[in-house]
Protein backbone atom coordinates (compact mmCIF):
# COMPACT_ATOMS: atom_id res chain seq x y z
CA UNK A 1 0.00 0.00 0.00
CA UNK A 2 2.53 2.42 0.95
CA UNK A 3 4.11 1.38 -2.73
CA UNK A 4 1.38 4.15 -3.74
CA UNK A 5 3.14 7.58 -4.08
CA UNK A 6 -0.37 9.04 -3.09
CA UNK A 7 -1.46 7.28 -0.32
CA UNK A 8 2.09 8.35 1.01
CA UNK A 9 0.98 11.37 0.68
CA UNK A 10 -1.99 11.51 2.37
CA UNK A 11 0.03 9.71 5.19
CA UNK A 12 2.58 12.35 5.38
CA UNK A 13 -0.19 15.37 5.05
CA UNK A 14 -2.29 13.57 7.78
CA UNK A 15 0.64 13.51 10.37
CA UNK A 16 1.52 16.99 9.43
CA UNK A 17 -2.64 18.15 10.09
CA UNK A 18 -2.26 15.71 13.81
CA UNK A 19 0.43 18.28 15.49
CA UNK A 20 -0.76 21.09 13.61
CA UNK A 21 -3.68 20.85 15.11
CA UNK A 22 -3.04 21.57 18.91
CA UNK A 23 0.49 23.47 17.78
CA UNK A 24 -1.76 25.87 15.81
CA UNK A 25 -4.21 26.20 18.05
CA UNK A 26 -1.22 27.50 20.44
CA UNK A 27 -0.12 29.78 17.71
CA UNK A 28 -3.45 31.37 17.35
CA UNK A 29 -4.12 31.91 21.77
CA UNK A 30 -0.36 33.46 21.97
CA UNK A 31 -0.94 35.17 19.05
CA UNK A 32 2.36 33.88 17.63
CA UNK A 33 1.78 33.75 14.03
CA UNK A 34 4.59 35.85 13.11
CA UNK A 35 6.82 33.91 15.49
CA UNK A 36 5.69 31.30 13.30
CA UNK A 37 6.29 32.73 10.20
CA UNK A 38 9.96 33.74 11.33
CA UNK A 39 10.52 30.39 12.23
CA UNK A 40 9.24 28.71 9.22
CA UNK A 41 11.12 31.05 6.96
CA UNK A 42 14.39 30.34 8.41
CA UNK A 43 14.04 26.52 7.38
CA UNK A 44 15.01 27.70 3.84
CA UNK A 45 18.64 29.10 5.15
CA UNK A 46 18.33 25.51 6.92
CA UNK A 47 17.99 23.96 3.69
CA UNK A 48 20.91 25.92 2.09
CA UNK A 49 22.80 24.51 5.13
CA UNK A 50 22.02 21.22 4.60
CA UNK A 51 22.62 20.72 0.84
CA UNK A 52 26.02 22.86 1.01
CA UNK A 53 26.81 20.10 3.87
CA UNK A 54 25.33 17.35 2.78
CA UNK A 55 23.42 16.69 5.85
CA UNK A 56 20.01 15.73 6.41
CA UNK A 57 17.05 18.10 5.15
CA UNK A 58 15.36 17.50 8.40
CA UNK A 59 18.58 17.99 10.71
CA UNK A 60 19.44 20.76 8.90
CA UNK A 61 15.87 22.74 9.30
CA UNK A 62 15.67 21.96 12.86
CA UNK A 63 18.95 22.94 13.80
CA UNK A 64 18.42 26.42 12.06
CA UNK A 65 14.37 26.76 12.98
CA UNK A 66 15.61 26.19 16.50
CA UNK A 67 18.19 28.48 16.29
CA UNK A 68 15.68 31.19 15.00
CA UNK A 69 12.89 29.88 17.57
CA UNK A 70 15.53 30.39 20.49
CA UNK A 71 16.63 34.11 19.07
CA UNK A 72 13.21 35.49 18.56
CA UNK A 73 12.57 34.07 22.40
CA UNK A 74 15.51 36.19 23.69
CA UNK A 75 14.43 39.38 21.98
CA UNK A 76 11.44 38.91 23.20
CA UNK A 77 12.13 38.39 26.71
CA UNK A 78 14.49 41.42 26.63
CA UNK A 79 11.40 43.82 25.80
CA UNK A 80 12.00 44.83 21.79
CA UNK A 81 8.63 45.85 20.09
CA UNK A 82 7.56 42.06 19.20
CA UNK A 83 5.58 42.46 15.94
CA UNK A 84 8.17 44.69 13.95
CA UNK A 85 11.26 42.91 15.46
CA UNK A 86 9.25 39.50 13.84
CA UNK A 87 8.54 41.17 10.75
CA UNK A 88 12.47 41.76 10.33
CA UNK A 89 13.62 38.16 11.40
CA UNK A 90 11.06 36.85 9.68
CA UNK A 91 11.58 38.48 6.09
CA UNK A 92 15.81 38.90 6.36
CA UNK A 93 15.39 34.92 7.23
CA UNK A 94 13.62 34.18 3.79
CA UNK A 95 15.82 36.90 2.06
CA UNK A 96 18.65 35.13 3.55
CA UNK A 97 17.68 31.76 2.71
CA UNK A 98 17.01 32.40 -0.39
CA UNK A 99 20.53 33.77 -1.06
CA UNK A 100 22.51 31.02 0.46
CA UNK A 101 20.43 28.40 -1.38
CA UNK A 102 21.33 30.22 -5.04
CA UNK A 103 25.04 29.11 -3.97
CA UNK A 104 24.06 25.36 -3.77
CA UNK A 105 23.78 24.42 -7.57
CA UNK A 106 21.51 21.55 -7.35
CA UNK A 107 18.88 23.50 -5.17
CA UNK A 108 18.28 25.87 -7.36
CA UNK A 109 16.21 23.91 -9.71
CA UNK A 110 14.16 22.69 -7.33
CA UNK A 111 13.60 25.81 -4.99
CA UNK A 112 9.83 26.06 -5.27
CA UNK A 113 9.86 21.95 -3.35
CA UNK A 114 11.28 23.79 -0.95
CA UNK A 115 9.12 27.13 -0.74
CA UNK A 116 5.77 25.25 -1.14
CA UNK A 117 6.75 21.43 -0.62
CA UNK A 118 6.77 18.66 -2.93
CA UNK A 119 4.41 16.45 -0.70
CA UNK A 120 3.98 13.66 -3.81
CA UNK A 121 7.37 13.01 -3.82
CA UNK A 122 7.60 11.74 -0.10
CA UNK A 123 9.30 8.39 0.65
CA UNK A 124 8.77 5.96 3.25
CA UNK A 125 12.06 7.40 5.25
CA UNK A 126 10.50 10.78 5.27
CA UNK A 127 7.17 9.29 6.20
CA UNK A 128 7.90 7.38 9.56
CA UNK A 129 9.81 10.43 10.48
CA UNK A 130 7.03 12.27 10.24
CA UNK A 131 5.05 10.04 12.00
CA UNK A 132 7.30 9.60 14.76
CA UNK A 133 8.45 13.34 14.70
CA UNK A 134 4.25 14.08 14.64
CA UNK A 135 4.08 11.44 17.36
CA UNK A 136 6.71 12.63 19.57
CA UNK A 137 5.51 16.68 19.94
CA UNK A 138 1.87 15.13 20.36
CA UNK A 139 3.20 13.67 23.39
CA UNK A 140 5.51 16.53 24.51
CA UNK A 141 2.11 18.71 24.29
CA UNK A 142 -0.05 16.15 26.30
CA UNK A 143 2.19 15.92 28.97
CA UNK A 144 2.17 19.80 30.04
CA UNK A 145 -1.11 20.32 28.60
CA UNK A 146 -2.04 21.74 31.87
CA UNK A 147 0.88 23.66 32.44
CA UNK A 148 0.47 25.75 28.87
CA UNK A 149 -3.05 26.00 28.71
CA UNK A 150 -2.76 28.14 32.06
CA UNK A 151 0.69 30.11 30.66
CA UNK A 152 -0.95 30.92 27.85
CA UNK A 153 -4.50 32.23 29.86
CA UNK A 154 -2.17 33.94 31.87
CA UNK A 155 1.03 34.16 32.99
CA UNK A 156 0.61 35.77 36.28
CA UNK A 157 -2.32 32.91 37.01
CA UNK A 158 0.39 30.20 36.10
CA UNK A 159 3.74 31.58 38.15
CA UNK A 160 1.00 31.49 41.17
CA UNK A 161 0.79 27.42 40.74
CA UNK A 162 4.27 27.57 40.10
CA UNK A 163 4.40 27.37 36.63
CA UNK A 164 7.55 29.13 34.75
CA UNK A 165 5.88 30.96 31.91
CA UNK A 166 9.32 31.14 30.28
CA UNK A 167 10.23 27.15 30.66
CA UNK A 168 6.27 26.51 28.63
CA UNK A 169 7.18 29.11 25.56
CA UNK A 170 10.62 27.24 25.32
CA UNK A 171 8.31 23.83 25.18
CA UNK A 172 5.96 25.67 22.52
CA UNK A 173 9.25 26.69 20.79
CA UNK A 174 10.67 23.43 20.74
CA UNK A 175 7.93 21.97 19.33
CA UNK A 176 7.14 24.64 16.38
CA UNK A 177 10.77 24.25 15.29
CA UNK A 178 10.26 20.02 14.76
CA UNK A 179 6.88 20.49 13.15
CA UNK A 180 8.72 23.04 10.95
CA UNK A 181 11.14 20.87 9.60
CA UNK A 182 8.47 17.69 9.62
CA UNK A 183 6.64 20.25 7.26
CA UNK A 184 9.33 21.25 4.78
CA UNK A 185 8.57 18.73 2.19
CA UNK A 186 4.65 18.42 2.90
CA UNK A 187 4.03 22.17 2.41
CA UNK A 188 7.13 23.74 2.12
CA UNK A 189 8.59 26.83 4.16
CA UNK A 190 6.38 29.74 2.96
CA UNK A 191 2.85 27.04 3.85
CA UNK A 192 3.77 26.11 7.10
CA UNK A 193 2.08 28.93 9.55
CA UNK A 194 -0.75 28.81 6.87
CA UNK A 195 -1.09 25.05 7.97
CA UNK A 196 -1.21 25.93 11.54
CA UNK A 197 -3.31 28.67 11.81
CA UNK A 198 -6.05 28.40 9.11
CA UNK A 199 -7.28 25.35 10.78
CA UNK A 200 -7.32 26.53 14.00
CA UNK A 201 -8.42 29.72 13.50
CA UNK A 202 -11.55 27.95 11.81
CA UNK A 203 -11.67 25.99 14.91
CA UNK A 204 -11.93 28.23 17.06
CA UNK A 205 -15.71 29.70 15.64
CA UNK A 206 -16.77 26.44 16.59
CA UNK A 207 -15.15 25.40 20.21
CA UNK A 208 -16.36 25.97 23.19
CA UNK A 209 -13.46 24.67 25.60
CA UNK A 210 -9.56 23.99 24.37
CA UNK A 211 -9.28 20.31 24.17
CA UNK A 212 -12.56 20.56 21.30
CA UNK A 213 -10.53 23.64 19.58
CA UNK A 214 -7.84 21.27 19.04
CA UNK A 215 -9.93 18.32 17.98
CA UNK A 216 -11.58 20.23 15.60
CA UNK A 217 -8.47 21.87 14.27
CA UNK A 218 -7.14 18.52 13.58
CA UNK A 219 -10.22 17.08 12.17
CA UNK A 220 -10.14 20.53 9.79
CA UNK A 221 -6.48 20.20 8.76
CA UNK A 222 -7.08 16.81 7.91
CA UNK A 223 -9.59 17.69 5.49
CA UNK A 224 -8.24 20.06 4.26
CA UNK A 225 -5.18 17.65 2.90
CA UNK A 226 -7.56 15.23 1.75
CA UNK A 227 -9.47 17.79 -0.20
CA UNK A 228 -6.29 19.52 -0.92
CA UNK A 229 -4.56 16.10 -2.40
CA UNK A 230 -7.79 15.29 -4.58
CA UNK A 231 -7.55 19.12 -6.09
CA UNK A 232 -4.06 18.53 -6.60
CA UNK A 233 -4.67 14.80 -8.59
CA UNK A 234 -7.93 16.07 -10.67
CA UNK A 235 -6.77 19.31 -11.67
CA UNK A 236 -2.95 18.75 -11.60
CA UNK A 237 -2.50 21.98 -8.79
CA UNK A 238 0.70 22.17 -6.74
CA UNK A 239 -0.40 20.28 -3.41
CA UNK A 240 0.91 21.96 -1.08
CA UNK A 241 -0.66 25.34 -2.03
CA UNK A 242 -3.62 23.33 -3.01
CA UNK A 243 -4.17 21.68 0.54
CA UNK A 244 -3.91 25.08 2.50
CA UNK A 245 -6.62 26.75 -0.03
CA UNK A 246 -8.48 24.53 0.69
CA UNK A 247 -8.29 24.92 4.48
CA UNK A 248 -8.87 28.76 3.83
CA UNK A 249 -11.84 27.33 1.99
CA UNK A 250 -12.81 25.98 4.70
CA UNK A 251 -12.13 28.80 6.67
CA UNK A 252 -14.52 30.85 4.52
CA UNK A 253 -17.31 28.51 4.63
CA UNK A 254 -17.04 28.64 8.58
CA UNK A 255 -17.32 32.49 8.89
CA UNK A 256 -20.50 32.59 6.56
CA UNK A 257 -22.24 29.83 9.08
CA UNK A 258 -21.08 31.57 11.84
CA UNK A 259 -22.65 34.88 10.45
CA UNK A 260 -26.22 33.12 9.41
CA UNK B 1 -8.28 46.22 67.77
CA UNK B 2 -9.14 43.33 69.31
CA UNK B 3 -8.84 41.29 66.14
CA UNK B 4 -5.26 42.75 66.25
CA UNK B 5 -4.14 41.91 69.70
CA UNK B 6 -4.96 38.26 68.64
CA UNK B 7 -2.89 37.99 65.68
CA UNK B 8 -0.33 39.70 67.32
CA UNK B 9 1.47 36.59 68.77
CA UNK B 10 0.61 33.59 65.56
CA UNK B 11 2.75 32.70 63.29
CA UNK B 12 3.73 34.96 60.11
CA UNK B 13 2.40 33.11 56.67
CA UNK B 14 4.65 35.65 54.70
CA UNK B 15 7.57 37.70 56.26
CA UNK B 16 9.78 39.66 54.78
CA UNK B 17 12.71 41.94 55.59
CA UNK B 18 14.61 45.26 53.88
CA UNK B 19 12.48 44.67 50.76
CA UNK B 20 14.46 46.48 47.91
CA UNK B 21 13.22 45.91 44.39
CA UNK B 22 14.49 47.21 40.97
CA UNK B 23 13.74 47.87 37.86
CA UNK B 24 14.55 45.16 35.41
CA UNK B 25 17.11 47.08 33.49
CA UNK B 26 17.27 49.73 34.53
CA UNK B 27 18.71 51.05 37.95
CA UNK B 28 15.49 52.52 39.24
CA UNK B 29 14.42 51.65 42.69
CA UNK B 30 10.83 50.79 42.90
CA UNK B 31 10.69 49.48 46.68
CA UNK B 32 13.15 50.39 49.01
CA UNK B 33 13.95 48.93 52.68
CA UNK B 34 10.31 47.79 53.18
CA UNK B 35 9.54 44.88 56.24
CA UNK B 36 6.30 43.08 55.92
CA UNK B 37 4.43 40.50 58.00
CA UNK B 38 0.88 38.82 57.66
CA UNK B 39 -0.26 36.11 60.23
CA UNK B 40 -3.30 33.81 59.50
CA UNK B 41 -6.47 35.26 59.40
CA UNK B 42 -5.52 38.69 59.07
CA UNK B 43 -6.87 41.50 56.02
CA UNK B 44 -3.96 43.51 55.05
CA UNK B 45 -3.84 46.10 52.51
CA UNK B 46 -1.54 48.23 50.61
CA UNK B 47 -2.33 51.55 49.29
CA UNK B 48 -0.38 53.87 47.39
CA UNK B 49 -0.45 55.49 44.52
CA UNK B 50 -0.05 54.59 41.10
CA UNK B 51 4.02 53.38 40.78
CA UNK B 52 4.18 53.12 44.20
CA UNK B 53 5.11 50.05 44.09
CA UNK B 54 2.05 48.11 45.65
CA UNK B 55 2.01 45.35 42.46
CA UNK B 56 6.12 45.00 42.45
CA UNK B 57 5.57 44.32 46.48
CA UNK B 58 2.84 41.63 46.19
CA UNK B 59 5.14 39.93 42.84
CA UNK B 60 8.19 39.73 45.62
CA UNK B 61 6.53 38.76 48.54
CA UNK B 62 4.98 35.75 46.48
CA UNK B 63 8.58 35.03 44.70
CA UNK B 64 7.61 35.86 41.24
CA UNK B 65 10.16 38.86 41.19
CA UNK B 66 13.60 38.64 42.01
CA UNK B 67 14.70 40.86 44.91
CA UNK B 68 17.98 43.50 45.20
CA UNK B 69 18.04 43.55 48.45
CA UNK B 70 16.29 41.83 51.25
CA UNK B 71 14.89 38.49 51.94
CA UNK B 72 11.20 36.68 51.92
CA UNK B 73 10.05 34.03 54.32
CA UNK B 74 7.23 32.24 53.61
CA UNK B 75 5.47 29.53 55.78
CA UNK B 76 7.08 26.15 54.51
CA UNK B 77 3.58 24.97 52.29
CA UNK B 78 2.05 28.03 52.54
CA UNK B 79 -1.24 27.73 50.12
CA UNK B 80 -1.93 30.38 48.08
CA UNK B 81 -5.03 32.00 46.37
CA UNK B 82 -3.63 34.22 44.14
CA UNK B 83 -6.01 36.38 41.81
CA UNK B 84 -3.69 38.90 40.32
CA UNK B 85 -4.11 42.28 38.49
CA UNK B 86 -5.85 42.93 35.37
CA UNK B 87 -6.10 39.34 34.11
CA UNK B 88 -6.70 39.68 30.83
CA UNK B 89 -7.65 36.64 29.59
CA UNK B 90 -6.82 35.63 26.23
CA UNK B 91 -10.58 35.90 24.59
CA UNK B 92 -8.77 33.94 21.71
CA UNK B 93 -8.58 31.00 23.85
CA UNK B 94 -12.83 29.18 23.87
CA UNK B 95 -12.83 28.61 27.97
CA UNK B 96 -15.84 27.76 30.36
CA UNK B 97 -16.28 28.64 34.07
CA UNK B 98 -15.55 24.80 34.35
CA UNK B 99 -12.62 24.32 32.57
CA UNK B 100 -10.81 27.42 33.83
CA UNK B 101 -11.56 26.42 37.36
CA UNK B 102 -9.42 23.15 36.82
CA UNK B 103 -6.49 25.07 35.34
CA UNK B 104 -3.76 24.13 36.22
CA UNK B 105 -5.23 21.66 38.57
CA UNK B 106 -8.07 19.93 37.99
CA UNK B 107 -10.99 20.02 40.51
CA UNK B 108 -14.34 17.58 41.13
CA UNK B 109 -17.54 19.34 39.67
CA UNK B 110 -18.50 19.23 43.25
CA UNK B 111 -15.69 21.44 44.71
CA UNK B 112 -16.15 23.80 41.23
CA UNK B 113 -20.09 24.33 42.25
CA UNK B 114 -19.21 24.93 45.90
CA UNK B 115 -16.48 27.10 45.12
CA UNK B 116 -18.94 29.32 42.80
CA UNK B 117 -21.65 29.30 45.12
CA UNK B 118 -19.91 30.63 47.96
CA UNK B 119 -18.82 34.07 45.81
CA UNK B 120 -22.15 34.51 44.75
CA UNK B 121 -22.05 33.00 40.64
CA UNK B 122 -23.40 29.72 41.30
CA UNK B 123 -24.05 27.94 38.07
CA UNK B 124 -22.09 29.83 35.73
CA UNK B 125 -19.90 26.32 34.78
CA UNK B 126 -21.19 26.43 31.26
CA UNK B 127 -20.68 29.74 29.96
CA UNK B 128 -17.48 31.40 28.20
CA UNK B 129 -15.34 33.57 30.56
CA UNK B 130 -15.90 35.96 27.63
CA UNK B 131 -19.45 36.34 28.28
CA UNK B 132 -19.23 37.06 32.21
CA UNK B 133 -19.65 40.49 33.46
CA UNK B 134 -16.79 42.37 35.03
CA UNK B 135 -18.42 41.58 38.27
CA UNK B 136 -19.05 38.24 37.55
CA UNK B 137 -15.47 37.52 36.17
CA UNK B 138 -13.58 38.83 39.52
CA UNK B 139 -16.20 36.23 41.64
CA UNK B 140 -15.12 33.39 39.70
CA UNK B 141 -10.98 34.47 39.45
CA UNK B 142 -12.03 34.44 43.50
CA UNK B 143 -13.78 31.21 43.36
CA UNK B 144 -10.69 29.72 41.86
CA UNK B 145 -8.31 31.52 44.33
CA UNK B 146 -10.23 29.72 46.82
CA UNK B 147 -10.01 25.84 45.54
CA UNK B 148 -7.78 23.85 47.17
CA UNK B 149 -8.10 25.50 50.75
CA UNK B 150 -6.24 28.61 50.61
CA UNK B 151 -4.26 29.89 54.20
CA UNK B 152 -3.77 33.05 52.00
CA UNK B 153 -5.67 35.07 49.70
CA UNK B 154 -3.70 37.34 48.08
CA UNK B 155 -5.88 39.80 45.76
CA UNK B 156 -4.42 42.70 43.43
CA UNK B 157 -6.57 45.21 43.04
CA UNK B 158 -9.36 43.16 43.08
CA UNK B 159 -12.53 45.55 42.20
CA UNK B 160 -10.85 47.26 38.90
CA UNK B 161 -13.34 47.72 36.28
CA UNK B 162 -16.43 47.36 39.01
CA UNK B 163 -19.01 50.11 39.92
CA UNK B 164 -18.93 51.26 43.06
CA UNK B 165 -21.94 48.58 44.67
CA UNK B 166 -19.99 45.99 43.42
CA UNK B 167 -16.86 47.24 44.99
CA UNK B 168 -18.66 47.40 48.32
CA UNK B 169 -20.38 43.98 47.50
CA UNK B 170 -16.88 42.44 46.36
CA UNK B 171 -15.42 43.46 49.89
CA UNK B 172 -18.17 41.94 52.06
CA UNK B 173 -17.72 38.87 50.06
CA UNK B 174 -13.89 38.61 51.09
CA UNK B 175 -14.87 39.42 54.81
CA UNK B 176 -17.65 36.67 54.49
CA UNK B 177 -14.68 34.56 52.64
CA UNK B 178 -11.96 34.91 55.53
CA UNK B 179 -14.84 34.33 58.15
CA UNK B 180 -15.64 31.37 56.66
CA UNK B 181 -12.41 29.61 55.40
CA UNK B 182 -9.94 31.63 58.40
CA UNK B 183 -7.89 32.90 55.19
CA UNK B 184 -5.76 35.84 55.93
CA UNK B 185 -5.88 38.36 52.81
CA UNK B 186 -3.38 40.11 51.20
CA UNK B 187 -5.07 43.18 49.25
CA UNK B 188 -3.73 46.14 46.90
CA UNK B 189 -6.46 48.54 46.30
CA UNK B 190 -7.33 52.41 45.27
CA UNK B 191 -10.58 51.65 46.48
CA UNK B 192 -9.57 53.95 49.63
CA UNK B 193 -12.62 54.26 51.18
CA UNK B 194 -14.31 50.56 51.58
CA UNK B 195 -11.20 48.71 51.87
CA UNK B 196 -9.96 50.78 55.18
CA UNK B 197 -13.60 49.54 56.58
CA UNK B 198 -12.83 45.49 55.31
CA UNK B 199 -9.10 45.75 56.83
CA UNK B 200 -7.51 44.85 59.78
CA UNK B 201 -4.56 46.86 59.17
CA UNK B 202 -3.04 49.16 56.26
CA UNK B 203 0.16 49.76 54.71
CA UNK B 204 0.45 53.00 52.62
CA UNK B 205 3.09 52.65 49.95
CA UNK B 206 5.35 54.69 48.42
CA UNK B 207 8.30 53.68 47.68
CA UNK B 208 8.97 52.66 50.71
CA UNK B 209 6.28 52.24 53.78
CA UNK B 210 5.14 56.11 54.32
CA UNK B 211 2.62 54.61 57.45
CA UNK B 212 1.36 51.30 58.52
CA UNK B 213 -1.20 50.10 61.36
CA UNK B 214 -5.19 50.21 62.00
CA UNK B 215 -7.21 51.59 59.22
CA UNK B 216 -8.13 54.67 62.18
CA UNK B 217 -4.24 55.01 62.88
CA UNK B 218 -3.34 55.44 58.69
CA UNK B 219 -6.31 58.12 58.13
CA UNK B 220 -5.13 60.07 60.48
CA UNK B 221 -1.37 59.95 59.49
CA UNK B 222 -0.15 62.94 57.80
CA UNK B 223 2.07 60.82 55.66
CA UNK B 224 -1.35 59.11 54.29
CA UNK B 225 -3.06 62.55 53.76
CA UNK B 226 -0.26 64.00 51.91
CA UNK B 227 -0.49 61.17 49.32
CA UNK B 228 -3.97 60.83 48.55
CA UNK B 229 -4.71 64.74 49.45
CA UNK B 230 -8.86 65.06 49.00
CA UNK B 231 -10.04 61.45 48.65
CA UNK B 232 -7.94 61.15 52.49
CA UNK B 233 -10.28 63.37 53.84
CA UNK B 234 -12.82 61.02 52.82
CA UNK B 235 -12.00 58.66 54.88
CA UNK B 236 -10.77 60.49 58.11
CA UNK B 237 -14.41 61.80 57.88
CA UNK B 238 -15.58 58.26 57.72
CA UNK B 239 -13.86 57.54 61.15
CA UNK B 240 -14.66 60.63 62.87
CA UNK B 241 -18.29 59.60 61.81
CA UNK B 242 -17.47 55.87 63.13
CA UNK B 243 -16.37 57.90 66.24
CA UNK B 244 -18.79 59.83 67.11
CA UNK B 245 -21.10 56.82 66.30
CA UNK B 246 -19.36 54.79 68.89
CA UNK B 247 -19.43 57.31 71.06
CA UNK B 248 -23.38 58.41 71.10
CA UNK B 249 -24.10 54.43 71.83
CA UNK B 250 -22.07 54.82 74.87
CA UNK B 251 -24.12 57.65 76.28
CA UNK B 252 -26.94 56.07 75.43
CA UNK B 253 -26.09 52.96 77.43
CA UNK B 254 -25.29 55.63 79.99
CA UNK B 255 -28.97 57.35 80.29
CA UNK B 256 -30.62 54.14 79.83
CA UNK B 257 -28.26 53.41 82.99
CA UNK B 258 -29.68 56.19 85.01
Amino acid sequence: MLDDFFIRAMLAGLGIAAVAGPLGSFVVWRRMAYFGDATAHAAILGVAISLGFQISIYAGTLLVALAMAMAISALVSRGQAMDTMLGVLSHSALAVGLVAISFVPQARSDLSAYLFGDILAVGRADLALIWAGAAGVLALLAWRWQRLLTASLNEELAMAAGIDPRTERLVLSIALAIVVALSIRVVGSLLISAMLIVPAATARGLSRSPERMVGNAMLIAAAAVMAGLWASLRLDTPAGPSIVAAAAGIFMISQAFRRA
Amino acid sequence: MPRLRRNRGMTALIQAQGLTIQRPGGHETVLHGVDFRIASGEIVTVVGPNGSGKSSLVRALLGHMPLAAGRVARKPGLRIGYVPQRVLVDTTIPMTVRRFLSLPRRVGDRDAAQALARTGVEGVEARQLTQLSGGQFQRVLLARALLHDPELLVLDEPTQGLDQPGIVAFYKLIEEVRRQTGAAVLMVSHDLLVVMRASDRVICLNGHVCCEGTPQHVSSAPEYRALFGAEAEGTLALYRHHHDHDHDLHHHHHAGAH
